[in-house]
Formats: structure tokens, sequence, C-alpha cells
């Protein structure tokens, strides 16, 4: 399982990089904006996108847009991480097609439970 | 008052030449002077409208600048001290789960070092065939509770390694407040520029003012300033589930 996570700041790649490790995700990739995530994206191999949506240059909302207008990225689960905290934010991002959404600041539990939340409906 | 009205000797004599040339039955050159005249007052007018127009544009630029300023004054700056004091507040707390994480595990640390070091002494007893049976039979239930206890604290620790963690997310969510708070000094800075521009006379508003604000992206919320935003986890989880998810 190949996890992208994108952030511009680098201690919240971190953090998230470190609680999954936790939660034994090892294999682990970084971007810090939405221009070289979807550079990334693009070149394949990753199963899983973490993104935060305040970002320099491309958003993460934009990301998410562009992930699912791709026709071989559209199926890819994206989870949201943000402190984006605007109502019509967060249905902007699920009309968006976001997977899940944790509002910064979180606790480990509610990382995982998302994750694994996905994971669930994924293989339902 | 302008470079091309005419001197009063100008007209005159252009009355003049007026006068002869009707004497003379010359009408193609009276219409000719006449419409010098006339445009002469054309050009007149349209200056005045001109400058006119071009004051009711400054006092127009004026009028924004002035709103922008009062909208800085009255409502943003004092949104942004509540945001630097937010900062201020998460800073500190984020200090102070730190700390109590680091004063939780410290002791954990300290009594497995000790018992460590005593066990171990123990065994390399032990190992030198140093130990009678009743002792080793005491060792080997003092080897047991170590087991017990030091898995109990190494959880402890592996816990509040994670809360320390968590706590670095403050950088990350102050850091956006921050840069919101920069974006509006920087705001500030060009209005006030432009002010002192207009009033300078120099009528040329730079352009720069009303930056990004106005994004789309806020940061973090901050509490008593955000409206119609969500306050946590739940919230979002319930807004997402009315939405079907």
């Amino acid at each position: 399982m190949k996890i992208l996570v994108v952030d511009d700041f680098s201690t919240m790649r971190r953090i998230i990089r470190n609680l999954l490790r936790e939660l034994g995700f090892n294999n682990i990739f970084e971007a810090d904006d939405g221009q070289s995530a979807l550079l990334k994206l693009q070149s394949g191999g990753i199963d899983f996108l973490i993104t935060d949506w305040n970002m320099p240059g491309m958003t993460g909302l934009d990301l998410l847009r562009a992930v699912r207008a791709d026709p071989n990225l559209a199926q890819l689960p994206v989870l949201m991480v943000t402190a984006e905290a605007k109502r019509d934010q967060i249905v902007e991002a699920a009309q968006a097609g976001v997977n899940g959404y944790v509002i910064k600041p979180f606790t480990a539990a509610t990382l995982q439970e998302k994750i694994e939340k996905i994971f669930e409906r994924l293989e339902a | 008052m302008t470079e091309t009205q005419p001197s009063a000797d100008g007209r005159i004599e252009q009355v003049r030449a007026l006068l002869a040339a009707l004497e003379r039955g010359d009408d193609d050159s009276a219409d000719r002077i006449l419409d010098e005249i006339s445009r002469v007052r054309e050009s007149l007018m349209f200056q005045e409208v001109g400058k006119l127009t071009r004051q009711l544009h400054d006092t127009l630029a004026n009028f924004a600048l002035d709103e922008r300023i009062a909208d800085l004054t009255e409502k943003e700056i004092p949104d942004a001290k509540e945001r630097l004091n937010y900062v201020i507040a998460m800073t500190e707390q984020a200090a102070n789960t730190t700390l109590n994480a680091v004063e939780s595990i410290l002791p954990f640390a300290e009594s497995l070092r000790e018992q460590s070091n005593e066990l171990s002494a123990q065994w390399r007893r032990f190992r030198q065939r140093e130990m009678s049976y009743e002792e080793f039979k005491s060792l080997t239930q003092d080897l047991a509770q170590y087991f017990d206890v030091s898995a109990g604290h190494l959880e402890a620790i592996q816990q509040s390694l994670t809360e320390v963690l968590m706590a670095q997310g403050f950088q990350d969510l102050t850091g956006q407040i921050i840069r919101r708070v920069i974006r509006l000094v920087q705001d500030l800075e060009y209005s006030l520029v432009d002010l002192i521009r207009i009033s300078g006379r120099r009528f040329k508003p730079s352009g720069e003012s009303a930056q990004d604000l106005k994004a789309k992206t806020l940061g973090p919320a901050v509490p008593g300033v955000d409206k119609d935003t969500v306050q946590n986890q739940d919230d979002v989880d319930s807004l997402l589930s009315s939405l079907g998810f």
C-alpha cells in the first residue's frame, strides 16, 4: 500500500507519516503542494491520497478535482486532512468526491478510524 | 488658466479679422473665423468636463479606499488581534501537552532503567554460578514481575510519545493563521500607500490593494471570529452523514 501525503507544512507531513507508520503503513511518499502531488500521482503506483486543503499553488480541493477528472486516478481514495472548517467548504469537498474529511487538530484515533472506514467501504 | 487658451490680444485680433471679412463681403473667411472662435470655446469646455470627470473618479477611488481602510480598522485588525491571541493560546497548549507528556513518562523511563540495572547485576551473578537456588527462585519472580511492569510502562511511553507527536500540529495551524495576518498587514500597507499617493495628488492607485483576503481557503477557524464553522470532528461527521456519507 503506497500512500501519498500532501501538506505544505513539513511538520504536518512528519506527524501523519509517523501516525501511518504506527498503523503499519511504511510505504509513504510526500508532496508539498497539489501540483507536485498530481505529477507524482500521474506517474503511477499510489494507492491512497491524504491531502491538506489550504496550500499555495494548487490547493487540495483543486487536486481532488484533478484526480477525479483523470480517468487513471478517478477511483483513488482521497482523505482530506485540513483546518478548513466552514460548513460550505466541507459540502464542497464532499461534492468534489472526497472519501473522508478529518478536521485539524485531530487525534491519532480519528485518523485511524477514517482510514479504516475508507478501506472498509472500498472492500464492501 | 491653460496654455491653449488664446490671449485677449489674440481674441481682439480674431474679432477684427471677422469684422473686416464681413465688411468686404468675404463670407468664406468670416465663417472660417467664426468656426475657429467656437472651436476654442468647445475645447475649453471639453477640458473642463475632463477635469470634472477626473475629480469625480478620484473622489470615488478615495471613497473606496476610505471604505477599505475603515473595514480594515473596524473589523479586520480587531479580528487579527483575536487570531494572534489564538496563536498564543495554541502554542501554549501545545507546549503544555508536550511538557505534561514528558513529565509523565520520565519516571517510567527512570524506573525501567533502575530495575533493568538491578536485574542485570543479578543475572550476571547467576551466570557466574554465584547464586543460591533460593536466590534464583526469587530472581525468576523478579523477572516475571519486571516483564509485566515494563510492558505497561512502555505502552504508556508510546502513548505519551504519540501525544507529543500530535501536539506538534500547532506549527501547521498557527502558521496558517499567521500567514493570514501577514496578508492583512500587507493589505493595510498597500491601502495606506494608496492613501498617501491620493492625498499627495499623485492620482495613481497602486492597484495592489485588496489582496486575496477573500481567498477561498481561510485556515483554522478561530473561536469568536470565524462564523458558520464546524467546531470539531463530530460536527464534520454529522454534516457528512447528513449528505449521505
